[in-house]
């Protein structure tokens, strides 16, 4: 299958520090890849550099075509949706009104219902709680309103940064089981950063372990899996 | 019991001036997060375009909207250049150079229109309201800040446009992330305040006459309007105006003399704030931690 995102040599800098020395990582069309590694590996980094929110050297293909030039607006506008480290919600702003904003790209007020009662379709509870201030919502509402806020503009890569975080195991379960539905309906493919390798494995098909900027064993989820120093570094047993 | 409706009466038909100029100071900060003081200026500013093009013979409605979209091209243009240079300074440096764009278009103003009161007409001036206790500018004031009022909820509330700007000015990386152009959002913010300024300006400038300092004390008001009903809130700084208006009157009418009704109302602000931070109507948001 061919690739919907791939980086090649990517070297990313926080001011004149740099962060990643090389990254080669890719997403096939329709696929899960999972990013793993320890604290400070470069995971997140990747997923900033991906997005245009921090400096960058080497290049970035989205479908195609190069996109490590663009805005951060311009590579939303062309459908990456990324559900940032914190979240990202509009804490003061409703939880409809954070839906909308996610939709903010779609054309008229159809789309925007259709994708609505998509969205809503995986996450019911959130529907109930339309008016409520998104910054009172509990920890777990508050990742599924950011996974439904990007998945709002119908994108076609979802960039997700640490979906379990902070969160208790029966929550970041049903999150990891919604997230297999929504790969597989919204024909939409993921890049996942994951400390919880074990849970990440499980949802991926391929994945790349990183460490201190770069990459150092790229697999399918089930070699990962085998693999015994992955094993034992990162899985515990 | 005349003198005391009078006083009222008239109370909030200034009030209603500190609102019109407080509205603008909302919208950038609403939009930005800023508080610009050099809202008063640019209103200044945009009265003598006006003025100008009203001793050319322009006629009076042409002028006003022709003002209008003259002003928001200026603002527009000064958040691209000036503001926009110190996006990634600290809260304070903007703070300076907002005073020295104060200080700027006001020596700019006396430079190229003079010193000299200038009379500025009113588009009611003359009509008769049927009593004698309002006149007919003052009834005009308060219609125009009402509609301004109403269209600037309506903009913020109901369009996507509206929700846009407020989503750009709460969390600006998460904006861009939704492929909202932060950029824009921020200048467009500066526009319509701008806009907002000069309908102020041309609002005031019948009351007290045209010169460079006519905005000084107008901008202390609308201020600590803005502050009374909550800087985010264009309905809270509407009534913060009202209230300021008419208390200034009363009290420099019946309690302290006219000398010491400025100190009186900034006290009662003081007052307020220490009672309630975010204003009489500001919501303070509650944050998860």
């Amino acid at each position: 299958m061919p690739a919907i995102l791939q980086t090649v040599a990517l070297q990313a800098f926080y001011g004149s520090t740099q962060a990643l020395f090389g990254v080669d990582v890719a997403v096939e069309a329709g696929g899960i890849t999972a990013l793993l590694g320890a604290n400070g590996a470069g995971k997140t980094t990747t997923l900033r550099s991906i997005c245009a929110t921090i400096r960058t050297n080497g290049s970035i293909i989205f479908d195609g075509e190069r996109i490590d030039a663009l805005s951060t607006e311009d590579i939303a506008r062309r459908g990456v949706a990324h559900v940032p480290d914190g979240r990202g919600t509009f804490s003061e702003l409703s939880v409809e009104e954070n839906l909308q904003l996610g939709g903010y790209l779609l054309s008229g007020g159809r789309a925007y219902r259709d994708s609505f009662d998509r969205v809503m379709s995986y996450f019911p509870a959130l529907k109930e709680r339309r008016r409520q201030q998104a910054g009172t919502l509990s920890g777990g509402e508050q990742q599924m309103l950011a996974i439904s806020r990007a998945l709002m503009a119908r994108p076609r890569l979802l960039l997700l940064d640490e979906p379990s975080f902070g969160l208790a195991p029966l929550i970041v379960r049903e999150i990891f089981r919604i997230l297999r539905r929504i790969n597989q309906e919204e024909k939409v493919s993921v890049l996942l950063v994951e400390q919880n390798a074990r849970l990440a494995l499980d949802l991926a098909d391929h994945a790349c372990l990183i460490e201190t900027g770069t990459v150092v064993i790229s697999a399918t989820a089930d070699e990962m899996r085998d693999d015994e120093g992955v094993r034992r570094a990162y899985l515990g047993y | 019991m005349e003198l005391f409706v009078e006083q009222i009466s008239s109370g909030l038909a200034t009030g209603s001036i500190y609102a019109c100029l407080a509205l603008a100071l909302v919208m950038i900060f609403k939009s930005t997060n800023h508080i610009n003081f050099a809202q008063g200026e640019m209103a200044l500013l945009s009265t003598y375009f006006a003025w100008t093009l009203l001793a050319a013979g322009l006629p009076y409605w042409a002028t006003f909207l022709l003002t209008i979209v003259v002003s928001f091209i200026f603002g527009v243009v000064i958040e691209r250049t000036v503001v926009r240079a110190f996006s990634s300074a600290p809260h304070l440096s903007l703070v300076v150079v907002f005073v020295g764009l104060l200080l700027t278009f006001n020596a700019l103003a006396g430079w190229i229109w003079g010193f000299m009161l200038k009379d500025f007409p009113s588009p009611v001036r003359g009509l008769s309201t049927g009593t004698s206790l309002v006149d007919a500018h003052e009834l005009f004031v308060v219609a125009v800040t009402f509609v301004q009022l109403v269209a600037l909820f309506a903009f913020f509330r109901f369009t996507k446009l509206g929700l846009a700007m407020r989503g750009a000015a709460l969390n600006p990386a998460s904006a861009r992330l939704v492929g909202i152009r932060v950029g824009w959002m921020l200048a467009l913010g500066w526009g319509m305040a701008g806009a907002l300024g000069a309908v102020a300006g041309m609002l005031i400038a019948p009351v007290v006459y045209l010169d460079p300092n006519m905005m000084l004390g107008v901008l202390l008001y609308a201020f600590a309007s803005a502050m009374l009903g909550g800087l985010g809130n264009p309905a809270g700084a509407v009534a913060g105006g009202l209230i300021f208006g008419v208390l200034e009157n009363l009290m420099g009418t019946y309690v302290i003399g006219h000398e010491l009704k400025l100190s009186f109302a900034l006290a009662v602000v003081v007052a307020i704030l220490l009672v309630r931070p975010a204003g009489l109507f500001g919501v303070s948001a509650v944050r998860r931690v």
